[in-house]
């Protein structure tokens, strides 16, 4: 009740701060000499107002009053206090206060960190940020208010979807929101430098600090997320290319993008246009993400709750947003044409190139996929849905040029180069396709097409960790992160191909037998727990090659809601996964069983660590 | 006559729209082949050619109409007006029960016969597919 109380008023108190803000912005902008002390105070207490506001909603979910109505729809007092807390988030209305939370909070960092930058861009920086905030803020108070009453008090709350109390959800949303809106700040800043005409190297240096933070943090969400699904939901993929998860690469996409165009930009002024368009596309993108989640226009198997008003507000408030940015972009941004370098076919900026537009390409063809039902739906109320063959068919074929490039790329200068010494990278390339070809053909798996895709993956391979030899640690980030890329490509393209699978219903007691595997279903044990009930089923699984393992795949039963999840049963090594889930179909005496062997799936994991790592290599060093 | 730099610059822009055009062709394309339409038992019934592309059925599960076998597991999609039987073997997801939503994606073997590949699971059992609710009309 008082926690509400607080809540709400200091959610008030900040969008005053920054109505506030724009008052003292303005008046600062006309005499700037020096930032006027207030803003920074200003600032600092509408961040301040926002922690008060979010800590009472987590207090609220701690003490389980269920007076506060976000509280009564999404917790319960029997569920464990971790899951209490990550419920604060794991909803709506929680979910925006976190956005919230964040923006205000990197542009506090942003005022504090930013020096040797004049006065005139931080404040129109500050300017554009608190656009955002405050529209969020007039959002979050008119359509999603996390303190809303309830009267009668209910003596007890919905709970909260069994298959969102999760470790791994519980740290997903927090993570993938700093990268969310950590792209606020690039596109505050990108606004800002354009109105000022100072798209320059040195804004480049000053906003790729911004670009890695948020790059870093989206690659490990939607890891995150990844890894959730993989065992929580029980269809033993990592990406099913759901509306969802595609909303979560998209930004990912232009982002790095634009991650690698900054690298461009920070030798020489060139690509500026091109740099400003993604920095707006990258924030709208993110901005969109969370309209198509929330809005439940998204025909997803993710869908939760959704209400269309939401839906329109984000709608119209991304228009403004975009057509705002547009208009900044026609009207100040001139592309100088004076002073620009000579240009070269053959050089390191000639590659970047060819790869940013492979990669618009896979983001458009995400985008259509994404978009294209719900704009048929709309035009012609026909339903269809777009499936994974869509994206694989039109993404694979164009990976192999875009590995050659990753692999060639790099290593050529920054203006112009010559390729005598790169006899080398031949050699390479002939080694990998014969090593492919030799893996291919060992495992009858003869196809054309997996040949050449292996072949320039092990290509980028072979030449990322070459270059850990050669070159020690001169940029060594790029090439952590791309060496990444290469496992990451190599890692889902066997699982893949060697993937197998048995789905099957068994009784207790019954055994599945193929001539390879051996599926015996010995018993089932019941347990209670707090806030589910769960079956264990225990299975041996006999290989041909006389291993033996044991596997007991769960399906618990939650009282608050009541529904029922199967908790995989993954052995996880090096080489692979076995990962067993079991189903119960309602007044039967079958469980529903799924048995798959996943070749390199850690890998896979371990890979996108290894992305994000480069780039936090980058960004400390930096620092250093 | 026209600088080399005009004709160079004229070449790239040509280029740069050949390649876009031929970009939205191939996306246009294999979305075409790609897409899985959604329909109801009712609009099945309807249909006046079989295609032979996968598609998706969706409606309620009939009461005491699944029964399951090692191998597979057969039940009857209702939209309450017309129904279809539907074979299936594969997973099923945990929310798939009697007189509840259910999405299957397969092929139609007739009218009143689907061979499903893929049951759609869902995560809220209170949730129930846009298409669903449509098709369920004021159910």
């Amino acid at each position: 009740m008082i926690y509400s109380l607080i809540g709400h008023y200091s959610l008030i108190l900040g969008l005053i701060a920054g109505l506030v803000l724009f008052y003292l912005s303005f008046k600062n902008f006309k005499n700037s000499i020096f930032l006027n002390s207030k803003i920074l105070t200003f600032t600092f207490l509408q961040f301040f107002f926002v922690v008060i506001s979010f800590l009472s909603l987590v207090l609220s979910f701690i003490v389980s009053d269920f007076s506060n109505e976000t509280v009564f729809n999404n917790s319960h007092t029997t569920k464990p206090l971790f899951y209490k807390i990550s419920g604060t988030w794991g909803n709506h209305e929680g979910s925006l206060l976190l956005w919230l939370l964040v923006l205000t909070l990197f542009i506090f960092i942003f005022l504090l960190r930013t020096k040797n930058q004049p006065v005139k861009y931080k404040i129109l920086t500050l300017v554009f940020q608190q656009l955002i905030i405050v529209g969020f803020f007039i959002f979050l108070i008119k359509t999603s208010n996390p303190f809303n009453y309830l009267f009668p008090v209910p003596e007890e709350g919905l709970g909260l979807n069994p298959i969102l109390q999760d470790p791994a959800l519980a740290i997903h949303p927090p993570i993938l929101y700093l990268g969310y809106v950590g792209s606020s700040i690039i596109f505050s800043s990108a606004l800002a430098a354009t109105s000022l005409k100072m798209i320059s190297p040195n804004w480049a240096v000053h906003i790729k600090n911004w670009i890695l933070i948020s790059w870093i943090f989206l690659t490990l969400g939607i890891l995150l997320g990844s890894i959730w699904a993989y065992y929580e939901l029980g269809w033993g993929g990592f990406w099913f290319w759901d509306p969802v998860e595609n909303v979560s690469l998209m930004p990912w996409l232009a982002l790095t993008t634009l991650l690698h165009c900054i690298m461009v930009l920070e030798r020489k002024s060139s690509l500026t246009s091109w740099i400003i368009i993604l920095s707006i596309a990258t924030f709208t993108l993110s901005m969109c993400g969370t309209f198509l989640v929330r809005s439940g226009i998204l025909n997803s198997v993710h869908t939760f709750a959704n209400d269309p008003e939401r839906g329109l507000f984000i709608l119209i408030f991304l228009f403004v947003l975009i057509f705002l940015s547009l208009f900044i972009f026609f009207f100040f941004h001139k592309d100088e044409k004076l002073n620009r370098p000579s240009f070269s076919f053959l050089s390191k900026e000639t590659s970047i190139l060819i790869n940013n537009w492979f990669m618009m390409y896979f983001l458009s063809v995400v985008l259509i996929g994404t978009i294209y039902p719900i704009f048929l739906d709309i035009i012609s109320s026909e339903k269809i849905s777009v499936g994974p063959p869509f994206y694989h068919k039109l993404i694979i074929p164009f990976l192999i040029p875009f590995l050659l490039m990753m692999a060639i790329g790099p290593k050529l200068k920054w203006i112009k180069s010559r390729l005598n010494d790169k006899i080398y990278l031949i050699l390479l390339l002939l080694g990998s396709i014969l090593l492919a070809f030799l893996i291919l053909k060992n495992f009858n798996q003869n196809f054309l097409i997996n040949t050449i895709l292996i072949s320039s993956a092990l290509y980028l391979f072979f030449v990322t960790i070459r270059d850990f030899f050669i070159r020690k640690f001169e940029n060594i980030s790029q090439n952590i992160a791309h060496f990444g890329f290469s496992l990451l490509i190599l890692s889902i393209l066997f699982n893949n191909l060697f993937s197998s699978e048995i789905i099957t219903n068994l009784k207790v007691g019954e055994t599945f037998d193929n001539s390879k595997t051996k599926i015996i279903f010995e018993s089932v044990d019941q347990k209670k727990e707090k806030n589910y009930d769960s079956i264990i089923a225990n299975f041996k699984i006999q290989s041909s090659n006389g291993k033996k393992d044991k596997l007991s795949p769960e399906l618990r039963i939650y009282n608050q809601p009541v529904i029922a999840t199967s908790e995989a049963d993954i052995k996880t090594t090096l080489m692979s996964d076995k990962f067993m889930v079991i189903n119960l179909v309602q007044n039967q005496d079958f469980f529903n069983v799924r048995y798959q062997v996943k070749p390199f799936m850690l890998w896979i994991w371990i890979s996108v660590i290894l992305i994000s790592f480069g780039g936090l290599i980058s960004f400390l060093k930096k620092r250093l | 006559m026209y600088g080399r730099k005009v004709k160079l610059r004229f070449l790239f822009i040509v280029i740069v729209l050949i390649t876009l055009i031929l970009t939205i062709f191939l996306i246009l394309k294999s979305l075409e082949e790609n897409v899985v339409y959604f329909q109801s038992p009712t609009e099945i019934k309807s249909l006046t050619e079989l295609k032979n592309s996968k598609i998706r059925v969706g409606g309620m599960v009939k009461k005491g109409s699944i029964e399951i076998k090692s191998n597979e597991v057969n039940f009857v999609i209702t939209d309450y007006k017309n129904e279809i039987s539907v074979s299936y073997s594969g997973a099923i997801p945990n929310l798939f029960a009697e007189d509840k939503g259910v999405v299957a994606e397969g092929f139609l073997k007739d009218k009143n016969f689907f061979s499903a590949t893929k049951i759609l699971a869902k995560h809220d059992e209170n949730y129930m597919p846009p298409e669903v609710k449509e098709a369920l009309g004021d159910k």
